[in-house]
């Protein structure tokens, strides 16, 4: 029998605990063959969230730390100063990065520490139950804006990225949606660099994934990928914004 | 020997680093020293006094509330460090700057116009060692020669004219006690 | 053992800490620690460590969770207000069971408070400080030499246990100068074994690492397995300092700069003939309870002397139980003990007079207690914002 696909060495074998239809899933898929394709998985040393992702240290092969809401860039700044031949990722949901952590992820930034952050932007904290996140839309429902994200209550949605590209130590900032096989093809080419830069000493990287939760959008899959297409990419365009990999 | 002492003075009249120039003569005299600063909110100007002790044996407190010794540099500190003194202490007063007297009369009062002997030797600055130059005279809690090389520790960055000034200032101010 | 030099204690606790292999410091500003990054700031490089100003207290201390996840001697330093806002980086060093180093150069508070030294932060420190059940070993130097060389006591203690170590000191022990030596050469931490814990790169194909928080269902075994090591610690582990405390009619206990206010009133006492002891715990968790409870059966009253609103006091009470009377000489919000109001506090003791003694009750009743405070001391003052 030849074998044709298999799942990354980079990842552990532990099922995943993740909803049916979540973007979690593929992220931590592509983010393993990232490891293997470049050969670091043994470099390698995550930090692990709070949110859904809570348990991804369960699920990749290498060392992991599993850290307090909002600190991964903090966590991951401590790791890689003791260790610098690491390689060193944060993995992050909206609610972790964009809300309670917005400081932490700022001024890595600002040092350009020299590491990974994945960005999961579902437009809601999925964990505790489909709250409002920073990056809910205007007229999204979520269990603490029940009639929708209204602006003139809750203000409008951030774009992580065209902030963070504002700051000079931010060298690469793209972000990307696993909605169809061709994006999760651009995915999977974005986070490789990601890893790549640091690999290379580049500096601060940040890929943002748009990424899709039927749970708490209250969606079947298919309406939820269309979501992510007719309603989250108009918010947040997916592109480049922000490549000084090689300067 | 236990010599709790209070410097106190203007910012910018070196009650401070005299502060530490004794603690650290201590230190080369083989005995324990401290010192503990107290700075008013401003950063320059201001009133400024440190707590400095020198002990044969330990340290107590290094918070001096009431001390051997006072040296009074300027003329607010004189009502705010007379009534501390202890009984019998010693009260050295820059008389250059200083009209008032104290009233109290259980305490050794030692008056050295600090300012006009610095200006002789050139430099208004280093009046804080005259009357450190004094209070050595009077008490001998540490030596010339271990003030001598303190200063070398403390002030790393002095010229070396600069350093035979400050021992100029400091003999002065120790003759200036008969 | 290195020649006695006039250190700054906030210099000497820094200096201190990279001699005891610290090769990972991150903090942020906050009066009266400051000294203790500006000189990580300039001496770590050279240690061949990482020094990080972070961007706030919070991040200071999960940057230290990062790299004690490593296996790297790291520490933050702080004051008050800034050590309240690691608690939440300290619970989960706690429950990760990683080893590290906490400074509290306390102030007075509560809130923003004043910058003057203070104790107010004992509860704190010695019940743990952030949620759940845990605790941190604590530290509680007396000078400028024991805060030079409490970082590598604190560091064997928390290797050994496999948790935080806070050192408690206070502003003034902070910023006063004082002659000191270290009693240990410096220690190269690439010749300290490994930890089979930490995360690291590896070759070998070794089995993965996490340090992880979350318990889930194995939380209970957990809890229950640290406290197993608690209470090792506190059978093992407690130290203390004695002067004059066998035989004495009154037990003065105090810890850190109170303790040398003390000193200052056991030597007075002996002049007037009276006989007055000390007793200083060293380490403030574990209490030395046992000890102190052996002496002060044999005393006719214990005094507790702090700069803080009857927080030490509890644990002497505790300690005492019930066995012999326990007295109360408090100096909160930046006070500062000496050793005459110390000794009438002594004397009020003795001849049943209230002139000293504070007493939460009595108080409410209109009972006027006088904390001293040495207004000469102006950096007691009030720095306008204090950060």
């Amino acid at each position: 029998m030849t074998i044709i696909a298999k799942k990354p060495a980079s990842l552990t074998d532990l099922p995943m605990h993740y909803c049916p239809g979540c973007g979690h899933g593929i992220v931590h898929r592509l983010m393993g063959e990232a490891f293997d394709e470049l050969n670091i998985a043994d470099r390698v040393i995550g930090v692990a969230p709070v949110g859904c992702a809570v348990f991804a240290d369960s699920y990749f092969a290498c060392d992991m730390v599993q850290g307090a809401h909002g600190r991964g860039p903090a966590i991951a700044t401590g790791i890689k100063r003791s260790k610098p031949q690491a390689i060193v990722f944060s993995y992050q949901g909206d609610g972790d990065l964009a809300s309670i952590g917005m400081a932490e992820i700022v001024h890595a930034a600002v040092r350009s520490e020299n590491i990974t952050v994945i960005f999961i932007n579902n437009a809601i904290y999925g964990m505790t139950g489909g709250q409002m996140a920073p990056t809910t839309l205007v007229g999204q429902v979520a269990t603490t804006a029940p009639k929708g994200r209204d602006p003139k209550l809750q203000g409008w949605p951030i774009n992580m990225c065209e902030m963070l590209a504002q700051i000079t130590g931010a060298k690469y900032l793209e972000r990307v949606a696993v909605d169809s096989p061709q994006n999760v093809m651009k995915a999977k080419k974005a986070i490789k660099k990601a890893f790549e830069n640091q690999v290379n000493g580049v500096g601060f990287s940040m890929v943002e994934v748009l990424s899709q939760c039927p749970t708490n959008w209250y969606a079947s899959v298919p309406q939820a990928l269309e979501f992510v297409r007719t309603k989250m990419m108009p918010q947040y365009p997916l592109g480049v914004f922000k490549d000084e990999g090689g300067k | 020997m236990y010599q709790g002492i209070r410097i106190a003075g203007f910012g910018g009249q070196g009650v401070i680093s005299a502060g530490i120039l004794l603690a650290q003569a201590g230190v080369e005299d083989k005995k324990n020293a401290s010192w503990l600063p107290s700075y008013g909110p401003e950063m320059r100007g201001g009133t400024a006094n440190c707590s400095v002790v020198v002990s044969d044996g330990e340290v107590y407190t290094p918070i001096v509330s009431s001390p051997d010794t006072v040296i009074i540099m300027n003329e607010p500190s004189l009502p705010k460090f007379e009534p501390l003194l202890k009984k019998g202490g010693l009260m050295i007063i820059n008389s250059s700057l200083i009209n008032s007297r104290p009233t109290r009369t259980d305490i050794t009062v030692v008056c050295v116009p600090c300012n006009k002997i610095a200006e002789e030797l050139g430099m208004d600055r280093i009046a804080n060692l005259v009357a450190l130059g004094a209070f050595i005279k009077q008490t001998g809690a540490v030596t010339l020669q271990s003030v001598e090389h303190a200063m070398k520790k403390v002030y790393k960055r002095a010229k070396p004219e600069m350093l035979e000034l400050n021992k100029k200032a400091l003999q002065a101010g120790y003759d200036a006690v008969k | 053992m290195t020649e006695k030099t006039l250190r700054k204690g906030n210099e000497a606790l820094a200096e201190g800490a990279i001699r005891a292999g610290v090769r990972f410091f991150a903090g942020y500003p906050i009066t009266p620690q400051n000294e203790v990054p500006e000189y990580m700031s300039a001496h770590m490089a050279e240690a061949g460590g990482a020094f990080v100003q972070a961007e706030s207290e919070v991040a200071a201390i999960n940057m230290v969770y990062g790299a004690a996840s490593t296996g790297t001697r790291s520490m933050t330093s702080s004051s008050s207000p800034g050590v309240s806002l690691k608690q939440e980086g300290i619970t989960y060093l706690a429950s990760a069971d990683l080893p590290c180093l906490i400074v509290n150069v306390m102030r007075g508070g509560p809130g923003l408070g004043s910058i003057s030294g203070s104790q107010g932060d004992y509860f704190q420190a010695t019940r743990g400080g952030g949620n759940g059940d845990y605790h941190v070993i604590v530290l509680a130097p007396n000078s400028v030499e024991e805060l030079g060389n409490f970082p590598k006591l604190g560091f064997e203690l928390a290797e050994k246990y496999r948790m935080p170590c806070m050192i408690l000191a206070d502003g003034i022990l902070g910023q006063m100068m004082e002659s000191m030596s270290f009693n240990f050469d410096p220690i190269d931490p690439n010749q300290l074994g490994k930890f089979d814990w930490a995360v690291d790169i590896h070759k070998n194909g070794r089995k993965k690492n996490n340090v992880f928080s979350y318990k889930g269902d194995n939380l209970i075994a957990d809890v229950v397995e640290r406290a197993k090591r608690y209470g090792l610690i506190e059978k093992t582990e407690a130290r203390w300092e004695e002067r004059e405390a066998e035989g004495c009619d009154v037990l003065l206990v105090a810890y850190g700069l109170s303790s040398r206010a003390c000193l200052e009133a056991v030597n007075k006492a002996k002049e007037e003939g009276l006989k007055v002891g000390l007793f200083r715990p060293i380490t403030l968790w574990p209490f030395p309870s046992k000890r102190l409870a052996e002496l002060a059966g044999k005393a006719k009253a214990v005094l507790t002397v702090e700069q803080s609103l009857g927080q030490l006091v509890q644990d002497v009470k505790l300690a005492i139980n019930g066995k012999t009377p326990v007295y109360l000489n408090a100096y909160p919000a930046g006070g500062q003990p000496d050793g005459n109001t110390i000794l009438t506090a002594v004397r009020s003791i003795l001849s049943g007079g209230k002139e000293g003694l504070f007493d939460l009750q009595e108080h409410a009743d209109g009972f006027n207690y006088e904390c001293k405070r040495d207004t000469s001391l102006g950096m007691q003052g009030d720095l306008k914002g204090g950060k």
